[in-house]
């Protein structure tokens, strides 16, 4: 079975581009160029420069002992909340902006929910000096402020979707008809592997550098390029393809994706689309999506900004489907509790979307001879308001 | 039996084989096609589709969308009949969607509200279940792509046949994947599916939408959502004049951006014609379902 993208567009039944007419010239246009444009030498020779001397990669992999210790397994961390910006978001950002130079584009649109998407995108914009604008929920804004505060500084417009529930989902229809009224000058960063095709497959393989680390840094540690499993939380799902990349075609690694099950897969207060989603078109693209029955989109719940995603990329639905990824929902308690854990035993505070996949030492048993590596996609600094009122600190 | 069907809609309805002058009153002198079609199948799709018939008369064709369940959640068949009365020529019913992505804010307000007053795909097609017993003009259902696949693509083309719809607009089910995946349904139940172009569109690919259309084109006026600038200028002039030339087999209907007789008759100098929706929408909110007459009477 393949887990790649299939030259429509395609992770088995899932991904496509399901966008209106407006927005097919730029879409097509990205869709014929984009592979050719990450394939040349100098845009190639720019991007690992900005990655290495600009976000400061390769980020490294961690041997975390005392985390090892009690769980009676080895356990790695990858290292991606030692990224500039505090994130791996700053991976997909990078690349896309230097395609979008190369496609010849003087304005640079965005999504985000909690924010760090789009100081990401804002950085590489303040980088590259090009106009930016974050589309961004109005209640999003309301509980985002240091990073709202942030993309001002970096010279970004936050504009506020009203639209909606105003959360993601609808800072991402603001954006999608931000490129629908601006069609020719304009590109849409797109932060995680959603959206219409080429959008999954251009996100995974600008964030695949994080399993192509991997394998050359286990060899070194463990004279062996494949771990035993690769962990990753899942919203949107740009981190867990970046971790699962270099893996999916090597069957003796083991996938694991865990999402937000808020207070509990079946309180309503959930974001576990695996569970809760049924095949459903948004934001261009089919995929598992937890919608109502007369197929209204549902709005999800995560205390983690960056999990609250009502779909997933057409690469996990893919995953989830067929069974070659092994799919945990974790709740908001435990999610909390294993980034406390980790700070305690490893001097490390996790955002709170990366504590969900520490929270699955938990809930499930490894050998103590495997090597489990697990990504740790961004740090807490974002999140310390949510760790103070949750523990009361 | 599905192919037969696919050659005989684009043999009937493809007004570039008749001659020009006549081009959208000769399809009922066409007595030899209709024999033809009946000879084929037992029952005439052409005949029966009312937009192919709407499309034949000299005139220019006023289309009004509206959101189904707004203002009140059954006013649809009251407005749909008042819109007939008062001479629009074709309606668009809005099945109302969350995240109605090509929208700009007038219809997604409406849609959100409609969608607050309970509507669902259900309800709206138990308010349409007799509709033709009062209305004649043709009928089309817009909505995006999602309620219609939860509701199953077949079997709710199925229903739209069995109320009498005959037409859908889905903004975010692109034609490739509509001619691949879908068509064979559509057709099975004599349904016109309706395309977008706009002035980014490529020539290559209007005439790649206008093999596969069988009913009329799309037309949006500019690169916008919808409801998001007041009248024409030479861009716009120009986009239509080059959409005319291009002679595609199927008529153009204007939209986005048509608002007032100003407007309507600028677009309808070079297309068969024109669709208002965020202006009627705006016009309900301040009247209510009411005064439809008003409304009409001022575009022509």
């Amino acid at each position: 079975m393949s887990f790649n993208v299939n030259e429509k567009g395609y992770y088995g039944e899932f991904g496509g581009a399901y966008i209106p007419e407006m927005l097919y010239p730029n879409v097509e246009e990205l869709r014929q160029k984009y592979l050719s444009i990450m394939d040349e030498p100098d845009f190639k020779a720019e991007f690992n420069q900005l990655l290495k001397d600009y976000v400061g990669r390769p980020s490294p992999l961690y041997f975390a002992k005392r985390l090892s210790e009690k769980y009676n397994t080895k356990v790695y961390l990858k290292r991606e909340d030692l990224n500039h910006t505090g994130a791996h978001k700053v991976n997909n950002t990078i690349g896309q902006i230097l395609l979008a130079k190369r496609l010849g584009k003087k304005r640079i649109i965005a999504e985000t929910g909690a924010g760090q998407h789009g100081v990401a995108t804002a950085t590489v914009c303040a980088l590259m000096g090009i106009e930016c604008i974050v589309y961004m929920g109005e209640i999003d804004i309301a509980r985002q402020a240091p990073n709202v505060a942030r993309m001002k500084m970096l010279g970004a417009e936050v504009r506020p979707a009203l639209s909606g529930s105003r959360t993601l989902k609808d800072a991402t229809n603001e954006a999608i008809r931000d490129w629908i009224n601006n069609p020719v000058d304009t590109h849409y960063i797109i932060g995680s592997a959603i959206g219409p095709h080429p959008y999954p497959d251009m996100v995974t393989r600008f964030q695949s550098i994080i399993s192509e680390e991997i394998k050359w840094q286990l060899k070194e540690k463990e004279g062996r390029e494949n771990p035993d499993y690769v962990v990753a939380c899942i919203g949107g799902g740009s981190n867990a393809a970046g971790t699962y990349y270099h893996f999916l075609h090597e069957p003796e690694v083991g996938i694991i994706a865990v999402e937000a099950a808020g207070k509990g897969v079946d309180s309503g207060h959930s974001a576990a689309t695996s569970k809760l989603g049924k095949v459903g078109v948004i934001h261009g693209c089919k995929t598992l999506l937890m919608q109502t029955t007369d197929g209204q989109i549902t709005e999800p719940y995560s205390i983690s900004a960056g999990l609250d995603y009502p779909g997933v990329g057409p690469l996990h639905a893919h995953l989830a489907q067929s069974g070659r990824g092994e799919f945990f929902s974790v709740t908001d308690d435990d999610a909390m509790n294993a980034g406390l854990q980790l700070t305690k035993l490893e001097g490390i505070i996790p955002a709170i979307e990366s504590a969900h996949a520490f929270a699955v030492l938990d809930q499930k048993k490894f050998k103590p001879t495997d090597v489990v590596v697990i990504s740790l996609s961004g740090r807490g600094d974002k999140d310390l308001d949510n760790y103070i009122e949750y523990f009361k600190l | 039996m599905i192919l037969g069907q696919q050659k005989l809609l684009s043999l009937s309805i493809n007004p570039a084989s008749f001659t020009k002058p006549c081009r959208y009153k000769s399809l009922k002198k066409h007595k030899n096609t209709y024999k033809v079609l009946k000879t084929l199948q037992g029952k005439n799709i052409l005949k029966m589709n009312r937009i192919t018939q709407k499309l034949g008369e000299d005139k220019k064709i006023l289309s009004i969308y509206f959101s189904a369940g707004y203002p009140n959640l059954n006013d649809t068949v009251q407005i749909i009949q008042d819109l007939e009365k008062n001479g629009v020529d074709l309606i668009e019913i809005g099945l109302p969607f969350s995240d109605p992505l090509a929208d700009g804010p007038t219809i997604q307000a409406s849609s959100t509200q409609a969608l607050h007053n309970g509507m669902t795909t259900q309800i709206l097609f138990d308010q349409l279940q007799n509709i033709r017993e009062s209305v004649k003009i043709p009928l089309i259902i817009m909505g995006y792509f999602n309620p219609m696949l939860q509701y199953g693509v077949e079997a709710f083309c199925k229903k739209c046949a069995e109320i009498g719809i005959d037409g859908l607009i889905i903004p975010d089910l692109p034609v490739d994947v509509y001619a691949d995946e879908y068509k064979s349904i559509f057709e099975k139940y004599g349904l016109i599916n309706v395309f977008l172009i706009t002035p980014q569109t490529s020539d290559e690919r209007i005439r790649f939408i206008d093999s596969v259309s069988n009913g009329f084109i799309y037309m949006v006026s500019s690169a916008s959502v919808t409801g998001s600038q007041s009248g024409f200028g030479d861009v716009q002039e120009n986009y239509f004049e080059r959409i005319a030339k291009l002679n595609l087999k199927n008529p153009q209907i204007v939209g986005f951006g048509i608002s007032n007789k100003e407007t309507f008759n600028q677009a309808t100098k070079y297309a068969k014609g024109a669709i208002i929706g965020s202006a009627f929408i705006k016009h309900l909110s301040e009247s209510g379902s009411r005064k439809i007459e008003e409304f009409v009477g001022g575009i022509r």
